[in-house]
């Protein structure tokens, strides 16, 4: 446990993290160790965090000691996609029962690493730990090795118990995971000077593949995508990439800055949501190649590319500019970047009226500020009851969010759209841009709005009158 | 006749069943102005909060003591009174339902007591209910967790009745955790349209049947109010609906003296004749023409279907009191149960019209289901489904691929006829077309020469 505890420790002070790095030198070490808030509390563990990593490492049997709550009331949620295997969406736990607590469930921990193993024959077992057997003393690491001599394949223990902390936490703990066990444990069979890493891009959707065919068409290898879509032996290999963008910026920056430090791999901050994020994420990767001593021409030929599907989407994007200009959106969003949605959505002609900070670094807030000067509301945290108000008063046209406020959007009758990883469509890249301006126009022109917003009959004054009128 | 087994693998793959705090969770939210709360770490309840939004399609009222690693080892007090502070300011609840966790029971926190002390610190909060209920991670079910929730707050919030007044129209109804809001809602039409007054507990039909309140609500929309609850000692009767609602059904007779009418079950034309005639004779009515008509049409719509029903193979996984219901019906509807698969022990299990009945998995249940006509389990099912390549009935919780969860209608006879009509399609759309070589004998579909000239 120590071990761990030092762990959350070194990830918590995390030098790459700008909202830690702005803090005063004695509140620096505290780490950003929120304490969380019973009763106000929302969000997933430690645990779910480190599996929303992990998980999208498709040939990898995930495995999870526990009761059956952790992996029970939780398995096939996520829409991440995978072109090859599809083991990583079959679910594997101990479902601990009272026999474990007593007798603690190291053995039948083991057990299961063989069944899973001889039945399913995966690349790997990732093992996860869960507060349960955190609590009862079941010695993760020691039980995955022992697994791993006798089996002969990798056993990578998780030791991410939820009661660590938040989501958050758990992803880059996941990231510390994949850095001690998997990164660099294995020789690519053949490098380019095209080869990068994408770190914090989860394919939720498929979104890898609205980006996909451009590098591909480029000559741009993804080594590994850090998690979507990828093997584990892509990641093993990764350490051998020229160059690595962070999609997610606080998920992943430890991955994206140790891999630096370690392997010498610069990485730049990017986007694949808006058309403008896009080109530029396309440019950096492209420039930071030529500097590790790709051919200089990947530059020209990345504009080239970049300015046709640049062209091709704002002409796709041009017939919906009439119809939501002016329209005023509300963006709540967690997940995915505030400021690179921001972009896409003035793209589309609307206004933003408010959008949420909870999750922002300080510099992403300048970022916002920048881009909608002062006429939008920013909010830290916004309750449900007060967004409620605001969309029932007619504040906004459409509100963007996660699937946790959904409800609170659609029972005032407001169209809603979500953004967050649940979601079903995907909106990275130029297509997804166009699929998006798509989906809020689709939402906002439905004629279900006028209908349901209408009172019952019986319920119109005017109405009644009117009839009384005509029977008299 | 059917001789239960349990599943003797080390590692779940594919898990049916789901844990106790949420199926105790979702009995809370039952209650009018009501918030659950898990005690235990976040990912507890956050797992169950997306689980039910996704199959409800609501907002779901579900909070947290967050527990940390340290809170853990030092004791959950603070936790638990900090909590129920701030959902009492943020929310104004009317009840906060306690459902302990795998992390709380193994520390072991005396939540009772942990009551008692906030109790004492809060008076302010006299007018909040709080009810406690022991559903650790690493024993039985959802289906126990419900039972659980049930129970203790009938312990908690029924009076004892001082004298003996009872409302002869009234009468409570205990429905098991396997019936939906929309399935309530056909109930109280039933009970109604006897003259009846039925106190549902719990009550989802108000709070998660999906309906647009007037203004915003942060905890349950609706459900059974603490006053009616209290009032429960003063009914005729009490109907449990599925036999894990029978311990209730016997404690509140104890506190109350109600007596309780057990129905295991509410699908198909015998059990809803049961339930008819019962409540026929204790209402003293006749049966009003509407059920006599819907009781015709559920003839109607048996002789209509059980053409496509007969000598069919069914696998059905599903929690005890599910499983018990649907294969029963689909038994009289003529189908063979292939496999039988549930998550928990229930004195129903050996009365499955089937040989083996697995406490297992769905890697159990897949292995189980090929070849079958029809698979009937929760969502869950779908990736087994697919890869057998066999229609997909789904039923229970969750289903979130799926819209329409809360309103899936199982009793009754309206809701039978709409069954047979439901899974009837399914056989119909899944019609085997023949072809010329269907029917060829043994000897020539082995024979390379005949099957050349066939194709």
């Amino acid at each position: 446990m120590s071990q761990l505890r030092a762990k959350v420790q070194q990830v918590m002070n995390e030098p790459g993290c700008a909202a830690n790095q702005a803090k005063p030198t004695d509140e620096r070490k505290k780490g950003c160790n929120k304490l969380l808030a019973p009763g106000a509390a929302a969000g997933g563990c430690a645990f779910d965090g480190a599996k929303i990593a992990l998980q999208p490492i498709t040939d990898v049997a995930h495995l999870i000691h526990g009761p059956i709550a952790c992996e029970g009331n939780s398995w096939d949620g996520r829409g991440s996609r995978s072109s090859a295997s599809q083991l990583y969406r079959t679910s594997f736990t101990t479902n601990m029962n009272e026999q474990d607590i007593i007798f603690g469930g190291e053995k039948h921990l083991y057990k299961a690493i063989q069944e899973v193993v001889e039945k399913y024959n995966p690349a790997v077992v990732f093992v996860y730990q869960t507060c349960v057997p955190a609590m009862i003393g079941d010695d993760l690491e020691a039980v995955c090795k022992a697994a791993a001599r006798k089996l002969g394949k990798p056993v990578v223990p998780v030791n991410v118990p939820g009661f660590v902390g938040s989501k958050n936490l758990g992803n880059k703990l996941a990231g510390e995971v994949l850095l001690d066990y998997v990164i660099g444990t294995e020789e690519p069979e053949e490098t380019t000077p095209y080869d990068i890493n994408i770190i914090g891009e989860y394919n939720l959707s498929g979104e890898l593949w609205q980006v996909k065919p451009l590098l591909d068409e480029l000559g741009i290898r993804i080594l590994a995508c850090i998690s979507g879509d990828v093997k584990y032996h892509e990641i093993a290999r990764s350490h051998r990439a020229r160059a690595a963008m962070m999609v997610c910026s606080k998920a992943l920056i430890n991955v994206a800055r140790k891999m630096e430090e370690r392997y010498g791999i610069p990485f730049f901050e990017g986007s694949f949501y808006g058309i403008g994020d896009m080109s530029d994420s396309l440019r950096k990767i492209a420039q930071l190649l030529v500097d590790r001593g790709a051919p200089a021409d990947l530059l020209n030929r990345t504009e080239i590319v970049i300015e046709r599907e640049e062209a091709r989407a704002w002409q796709r994007i041009a017939p919906y500019r009439p119809r939501l200009l002016g329209k005023r959106a509300l963006l709540f969003t967690g997940g995915v970047k505030s400021w690179s949605v921001v972009a896409a959505l003035q793209e589309a002609g609307l206004v933003l009226t408010g959008t949420s900070v909870k999750k922002s670094t300080p510099g992403d807030k300048e970022r916002i500020k920048e881009l909608v000067k002062d006429d939008a509301h920013m909010f830290d945290d916004l309750k449900p009851r007060e967004m409620y108000r605001m969309l029932k008063e007619a504040r906004a046209d459409i509100m963007l969010s996660g699937g946790r406020t959904q409800f609170v959007a659609l029972k005032a009758k407001m169209p809603w759209l979500d953004i967050n990883q649940e979601r079903h469509h995907a909106y990275a890249g130029y297509e997804g841009m166009v699929a998006l301006v798509h989906e809020i126009d689709k939402a906002l022109s439905n004629p279900i709005w006028e209908q349901i917003r209408r009172p019952a009959p019986w319920e119109n004054a005017a109405m009644d009158d009117e009839l009384a009128i005509r029977i008299a | 006749m059917a001789k239960v087994t349990v599943s003797q693998k080390h590692c779940t793959v594919n898990p049916l069943k789901m844990s106790q705090p949420i199926g105790a969770a979702l009995a809370f939210m039952g209650v009018e102005g009501s918030m659950p709360l898990l005690h235990g770490s976040q990912g507890c309840t956050s797992f169950g909060l997306v689980l039910f939004v996704r199959h409800f399609r609501e907002a779901i009222p579900m909070q947290t003591t967050a527990m940390s690693e340290v809170a853990t080892v030092l004791g959950g007090f603070d936790n638990i009174e900090q909590a129920i502070v701030n959902i009492a300011n943020r929310t104004d609840p009317r009840l906060i339902g306690i459902c302990t966790t795998g992390v709380s029971e193994i520390k072991g926190d005396d939540v009772d007591g942990f009551l008692k002390q906030v109790r004492a610190n809060h008076p302010e909060l006299g007018h909040i209910a709080l009810v406690a209920v022991s559903t650790p991670d690493f024993q039985g079910a959802f289906q126990n967790g419900w039972v659980a929730a049930v129970t203790r707050m009938v312990e908690d919030l029924v009076e004892v009745p001082l004298m003996e007044t009872r409302f002869s129209r009234r009468v409570n109804v205990l429905p098991g955790c396997h019936l939906s809001p929309g399935d309530i809602d056909e109930l109280r039409d039933i009970f109604e349209a006897f003259n009846l007054d039925p106190f549902f507990l719990p009550d989802l039909s108000g709070s998660l049947d999906g309906h647009i309140p007037a203004a915003f609500m942060p905890t349950t929309l609706g459900g059974i109010s603490l006053e009616n609850i209290r009032r429960m000692g003063s009914a005729c009767w009490t109907v449990a609906i599925g036999e894990q609602m029978r311990g209730v059904a016997i404690t509140l007779e104890h506190r109350t003296g109600v007596p309780y009418k057990l129905f295991e079950r509410l699908t198909g034309l015998a059990a809803n004749d049961d339930l008819i005639g019962f409540l026929s004779k204790i209402s003293g009515m006749p049966v009003p023409r509407k059920i006599r008509r819907q009781r015709s049409q559920l003839l109607d719509a048996m002789l209509d279907g059980h053409f496509y029903f007969g000598g069919k193979k069914v696998a059905v996984a599903a929690e005890p009191d599910l499983l018990a219901t649907l294969t029963h019906w689909l038994h009289e509807m003529g189908c063979q149960i292939q496999a039988a698969v549930t998550t928990t022990a229930s004195p129903l299990l050996e009365d499955i019209p089937t040989d083996e009945v697995l406490i297992g998995d769905l890697e159990d249940y897949e292995l189980r289901a090929a070849g079958a006509d029809l698979i009937v389990t929760h969502s869950h099912g779908r990736q087994a489904a697919e890869r057998l390549g066999i229609p997909f009935f789904r039923v229970g919780i969750p289903v979130f691929d799926r819209l329409g969860a809360g309103h899936q209608l199982t009793v009754g006879y309206r809701g039978t006829r709409d069954l047979i009509f439901t899974i009837g399609n399914l056989f119909l759309a899944d019609n085997h077309e023949p072809t010329p070589a269907t029917w060829l004998p043994p000897t020539q579909e082995a024979n390379p020469l005949v099957s050349l000239h066939v194709s």
